[in-house]
């Protein structure tokens, strides 16, 4: 399906950022005390990144080259990027500094921007449409924005690289749209893409293996003012658990009964389930 | 951990904060609440403790620059083919919610609307009550071509301060804000579901769901300006349009820049002819269907109230409707006014894509389903037997009850 590039840039230099995030499975409020419960809940790689690192992996195996995987987070994002290079990463950079906490959106595309410009220059930059705690989609656009090149968002398809121009497809409300832009480029990736492979045995050994690098706060030149709380202009003033359904009328019994039951309920309660297309 | 305290003499050692904590950040060590390098200062564990003992300090703002030079609340006007998109409404309409709870001094709603041939759609903006059009209609601008538009935005923003802008929750809106707000150095809040002016600091409280809906955070941005939202399609009441309002119009007058990109074509995608987005009714099928060929039910029950067909990620991951239809968390996250999920059990990632829906009805054999506990009604049922009979009995209605 993607051709090769004629004359086109070789090899990739490509990186993937992912995050670890809670994995949301068993992430449910409490309904007498109203707090999350977390039993059971273990760190995981944010689902759309693994999606980002699969383009990625393939990208490199098109093009040939190499594929960093960055992480920003405490210590224990290490689990997530040895994990990410069991997938098929070549190399993986933990960003990582106390001054990092509490960053919103905007200093975290800070702080990425920062490691992406020393790490770099890449071709392409990769990162999943949005991350399963924070659920803004922002960080990418921020990231592009700070490191000057272009972005495309829910990108579902790469049709090619050649030379200097990729060719995407980008995922819209009620169709997609066709487009070209100049590499570097940060895409942010939907589920549609592809499918991830795997970890491979090799895979796994080499994760436990291979040295994670570490960049701190000092490692970035970046002055204190723009990463963590202070480089972040939104500040969160109350969490809250939004209000519950008070639990809903259930209808059991005959089928016929059950579904008169409902519908006159619907009905007294001024819900519209009609019959909108007759025959 | 820095900017993260427990005040020793106030923590109970209860370990409520424990639990709310979804990061595995805070341990008790004798007794009271201690929290470790896992701690990310997501805030989780601060409105949770009920002795007040947790706080978070060390918070300083970014150097002060003249914010009282800010004014007013700024929309942008997303289009596509010559029309307003649908969510502009819905944030002019909260846009004039939110001039109305100004009390210091009266504040102007402007619609930033950039473009080619787009001049047509100033009458639409006044129509639904702005007070001012910031208009820059110049050719060659496509409107897929966000790098043009955020530069163009941003010079417009610089130029005629705006404190609060707001755009839509939209493919579009959430990938053009972030580029604004970087350019700016400013906050964005993403997807908000509620907006307020606060009564004694006049800053705007953004209110957003995390963690996939299952907590909600109030957000201020107050040493930056302007404080921006995008505002998530389909919560907000959108604003009444009346035909024949007017406006000022504010002509922008900027040298249109060269894009990096080439937009190619925009191919409607029939699968989501109607997009699940911004259907009123939904009918998704999960495992329950047991087969493909049983989506045949959900669609026969689609097409009978007019609604759209949904899916869980078990029927798409299993092949049995395309992507596009998964409603949840890797999927769409929809409102519809009703919402009726059949044979889908309501594992949270469905539940996260759907439980902004108006009313929610699960028809499902297993009376322990989580989806009945989100569910507003429900039958417990085999759904071969129930869908059936749901749809022969809104036929009868409707034509015991004559055409209406």
């Amino acid at each position: 399906m993607r051709e090769a590039p004629p004359g086109g840039k070789l090899p990739m230099k490509v990186a993937v950022c992912i995050k670890q995030v809670p994995g949301t499975t068993e992430v449910q409020v409490n309904p007498d005390t109203g707090t999350l419960m977390r039993e059971g809940v273990e760190a995981i790689i944010n689902p759309f990144d693994l999606y980002a690192l699969e383009e990625g992996i393939r990208l490199k195996e098109k093009y040939g080259g190499a594929v960093t995987v960055l992480s920003m987070g405490p210590p224990q994002v290490e689990s997530a990027i040895r994990e990410a290079i069991s997938y098929g990463a070549d190399e993986g950079v933990m960003i990582s500094d106390r001054s990092f906490a509490g960053s919103d959106t905007l200093a975290t595309a800070s702080t990425l921007a920062a490691t992406l410009r020393i790490l770099g220059p890449f071709d392409v930059i990769l990162m999943g449409r949005q991350a399963i705690d924070g659920d803004t989609g922002q960080v990418g656009p921020e990231t592009a924005e700070h490191l000057g090149i272009p972005h495309v968002t829910e990108v579902k398809m790469i049709e090619g690289i050649e030379g200097n121009r990729i060719t995407l497809h980008r995922m819209l409300e009620h169709g997609y749209l066709r487009l070209r832009a100049p590499l570097p480029i940060l895409l942010t990736v939907v589920k549609e893409i592809n499918t991830p492979r795997p970890a491979s045995f090799k895979g796994k050994l080499r994760a436990r293996q291979v040295p994670i690098k570490i960049l701190r706060a000092q490692d970035l030149e970046l002055s204190p003012e723009i990463v963590g709380l202070s480089g972040s202009p939104t500040r969160v003033v109350r969490v809250f658990t939004p209000p519950r359904p008070t639990g809903g009328k259930v209808f059991t019994g005959e089928p016929k009964e059950a579904v008169e039951n409902l519908l006159r309920t619907l009905e007294e309660a001024g819900i519209p389930l009609k019959c909108r297309n007759g025959s | 951990m820095e900017g993260i305290k427990v005040i020793i003499e106030t923590c109970t050692g209860c370990g409520l904060c424990l639990r709310a904590c979804p990061y595995q950040a805070i341990e008790l060590r004798e007794k009271k609440a201690w929290i470790t390098d896992k701690c990310i200062l997501c805030g989780a564990c601060v409105e949770v403790c009920p002795w007040k003992a947790i706080v978070i300090a060390g918070w300083k703002p970014l150097p002060k620059e003249d914010l009282s030079r800010y004014r007013g609340i700024c929309v942008v006007a997303e289009h596509r083919f010559g029309k307003l998109s649908p969510v502009v409404p819905e944030i002019v309409g909260a846009a004039l919610a939110l001039k109305g709870q100004f009390k210091s001094a009266p504040r102007f709603v402007s619609a930033l609307l950039i473009g080619t041939g787009v001049k047509t759609l100033v009458e639409d903006l006044f129509a639904y009550g702005v007070d001012e059009v910031w208009l820059l209609d110049k050719s060659g601008i496509d409107p897929f071509a966000e790098d043009i538009l955020a530069e163009l935005a941003v010079r417009a923003i610089r130029e005629r301060k705006p404190e609060i802008v707001l755009g839509g929750g939209t493919v579009m809106g959430r990938s053009l804000l972030p580029r604004i707000a970087a350019k700016l150095r400013t906050g964005l809040t993403a997807d908000c579901t509620e907006l307020t002016i606060d009564p004694e600091t006049e800053l705007l409280r953004q209110t957003r769901p995390a963690f996939g809906g299952n907590i909600m955070a109030t957000i201020l941005c107050e040493s930056s300006r302007p404080q921006m939202a995008t505002v998530r399609h389909k919560v907000m009441k959108p604003a009444s349009k009346e035909m024949g309002r007017t406006g000022r119009i504010v002509e922008l007058d900027y040298k249109v820049p060269k894009s990096d990109f080439e937009i190619l074509e925009f191919v409607e995608d029939t699968s989501q002819k109607i997009d699940l987005t911004e259907a009123d009714f939904i009918v998704s099928g999960g495992r329950g269907l047991g087969d493909p060929k049983n989506f045949s039910y959900i669609e026969e029950l689609a097409r009978v109230i007019g609604g759209t067909v949904g899916a869980s990620r078990a029927a798409v991951d299993a092949g049995w409707i395309p992507y596009p239809h998964q409603v949840g968390q890797t999927g769409k996250t929809v409102n519809p006014k009703i919402y009726i999920a059949c044979g889908i059990s309501g594992a949270v990632q469905h539940q996260v894509g759907m439980k902004g829906s108006d009313v929610i009805i699960a028809i499902n054999k297993d009376p322990n389903a989580p989806i009945f506990t989100i569910a507003h009604y429900g039958i417990v049922g085999d759904l071969f037997q129930v869908i059936p009979e749901l749809i022969r009995q809104i036929r009868s209605r409707e034509s015991g009850e004559g055409a209406s």
